[in-house]
């Protein structure tokens, strides 16, 4: 939509040195008519909505070794509105997620700046790994944050790798931050020829 | 006419009841008072000086002009002298009326800062996206008070607020006591009010500060000396042991499931400091920041769907079913 309003008034302002200046009129206002179109703003979801159902029992990544076979990973609608990015990015705070893993980089747990992921990128993995709990001390979280949050810092912790469009990712703090902000992460390079 | 009359004196009426139980012209601390008392001092003088430039604005418009002034551009040397007059004095008179307001404006201001440093209770506040939290401060660090969305005060000394704010700009307002001061992320702020008779006076944030502003109110319970250092020795006490057997199994969900990993229950495992202190909420006259009252009814709403009351709010929906969920209305409903 950004596009449209220059472009429209390049071809207004070339047209109206030589054509009638009806046409011009009429460029003019389909620019002013499309112009509103750019003012839309994103959506919040602000139910406790998940669309993604809750699997019953335990969680088991669809990740396994050996074949090429493995599921191309699905993309949520929660890592894909700024909003939830945000929103995951304070419950990463609240919840003391950098008591281990520090703001990304990594300490007493894994990093989450970096391309090597034990456990899966994909948002299903990061969801899987929050709720079911890792071996070597990622404890669950499974009943004690509810499932749309979960979604949420999942969503947010993709953030943090670079996974998500950098209009969506949480933009700078407002306090002291020791890495750039999220939106300017660097986009994981493909691991085995394979896009994150 | 006699019923066009008396429509207008209905509409009168209508109007003027809706002037009566306005907080700000019914002060109840002394802050609030020097604020009232310049508010109708403003409002009076502004109203006769309104009411005189146009009065003057509709002689001239009005008068007729009179042959013998001639020219209005060509003026004669007495009618000079006059108009040097007139506006002499008037000028005289603007710079007297603004000198008056201005004094006024100092002393009602110097009436509010010299409570300062006479304080007998200090009480820490912080805003938050969109609620109240409530410490009051004591040399002994066991004695310090946590609460959320009510303060008590005792009537008739003073009390120092220290104010400050956990996320954006919010505002401190209770009309009847004291007027607003803003809460500034890295600021400190504080004002030191006195609440003059005893009651409950209704508080709300001030400043836009995101989705549920509107949602941000407290209340201030002024009470006798006695009474206020009962409510201070019952806040410091640990949370209520369950009796009821639906009661304990509300804090056994309370406990299980992630609760507590925002609220505080003193006395229990649950010890998050990022949404207001349970350990007394039942206590409390309202829920949710002024939102709602504080019955079972309401408390059930509020757990089972705060989004659905508040949108927006920190608060999420947990994901209990019907039997946890009346359990934990029920453990909640019983923290006084």
């Amino acid at each position: 939509m950004q596009f449209w309003l220059p472009t429209v008034f390049l071809v207004a302002i070339y047209r109206g040195q030589k054509s009638d200046a009806a046409m011009m009129r009429a460029i003019m206002l389909l620019a002013l008519l499309v112009a509103p179109a750019s003012c839309q703003r994103e959506e919040r979801d602000l139910t406790g909505s998940v669309p993604e159902k809750p699997a019953a029992g335990i969680e088991q990544s669809v990740l396994h070794p050996g074949d090429g076979n493995n599921p191309a990973p699905a993309r949520s609608k929660y890592e894909e509105t700024a909003f939830d990015v945000a929103e995951g990015k304070r419950l990463f705070q609240w919840f003391n997620c950098s008591g281990c893993h520090f703001n990304g980089g990594g300490g007493i747990g894994p990093a989450l700046m970096d391309d090597k992921w034990f456990y899966g990128s994909s948002i299903e993995n990061i969801v899987a790994t929050i709720k079911e709990g890792r071996p070597n001390g990622m404890p669950s979280f499974k009943g004690l944050v509810p499932e749309k949050e979960v979604w949420q810092l999942a969503a947010y912790v993709r953030s943090v790798g670079g996974f998500v469009a950098k209009d969506v990712a949480p933009s700078r703090n407002d306090d002291l931050n020791a890495a750039p902000a999220e939106n300017r992460a660097p986009t994981p390079s493909p691991f085995n020829g394979k896009g994150p | 006419m006699t019923r066009l009359r008396g429509k207008a004196l209905l509409l009168a009426a209508v109007f003027l009841a809706g002037c009566a139980p306005y907080a700000v012209l019914e002060p109840q601390g002394q802050s609030a008072g020097s604020i009232a008392g310049l508010l109708h001092l403003f409002m009076w003088v502004c109203m006769v000086i309104w009411v005189a430039v146009v009065a003057a604005l509709a002689y001239a418009a009005l008068k007729r002009p009179t042959p013998a002034a001639g020219s209005p551009l060509q003026s004669a040397a007495e009618f000079d002298g006059k108009a040097n007059w007139i506006v002499g004095s008037f000028v005289a008179l603007t710079v007297a009326i603004l000198a008056v307001l201005t004094l006024s404006s100092y002393l009602a201001g110097k009436t509010i800062a010299d409570i300062t440093g006479t304080e007998t209770v200090t009480i820490h506040v912080t805003g938050y996206q969109w609620w109240w939290d409530v410490e009051y401060e004591d040399t002994r660090p066991d004695r310090t008070i946590y609460t959320a969305n009510e303060l008590h005060v005792p009537v008739g000394e003073a009390v120092k607020i220290k104010l400050d704010a956990g996320d954006v700009i919010h505002s401190i307002w209770v009309p009847s006591l004291f007027g607003k001061r803003d809460l500034i992320p890295g600021q400190h702020n504080e004002l030191t009010f006195i609440a003059e008779k005893p009651g409950v006076y209704r508080g709300q944030c001030a400043e836009f500060c995101g989705f549920q502003h509107a949602h941000m109110g407290f209340t201030i319970v002024a009470e006798p000396r006695p009474a206020f250092d009962e409510w201070r020795r019952e806040q410091l006490a640990q949370a209520a042991i369950p009796a009821a057997l639906e009661q304990q199994q509300g804090r056994d969900v309370f406990l299980s499931r992630g609760c507590g990993l925002c609220h505080t229950v003193r006395g229990t495992d649950a010890g998050g400091r990022v949404a207001p202190d349970l350990t007394h909420v039942a206590s409390r006259q309202t829920l949710a920041a002024g939102t709602l009252r504080m019955t079972m009814t309401d408390l059930a709403r509020w757990i089972s769907d705060p989004q659905a009351i508040k949108p927006g709010t920190k608060m999420p929906k947990a994901d209990l079913d019907e039997r946890e969920l009346d359990a934990v209305v029920a453990y909640v409903g019983s923290l006084k």
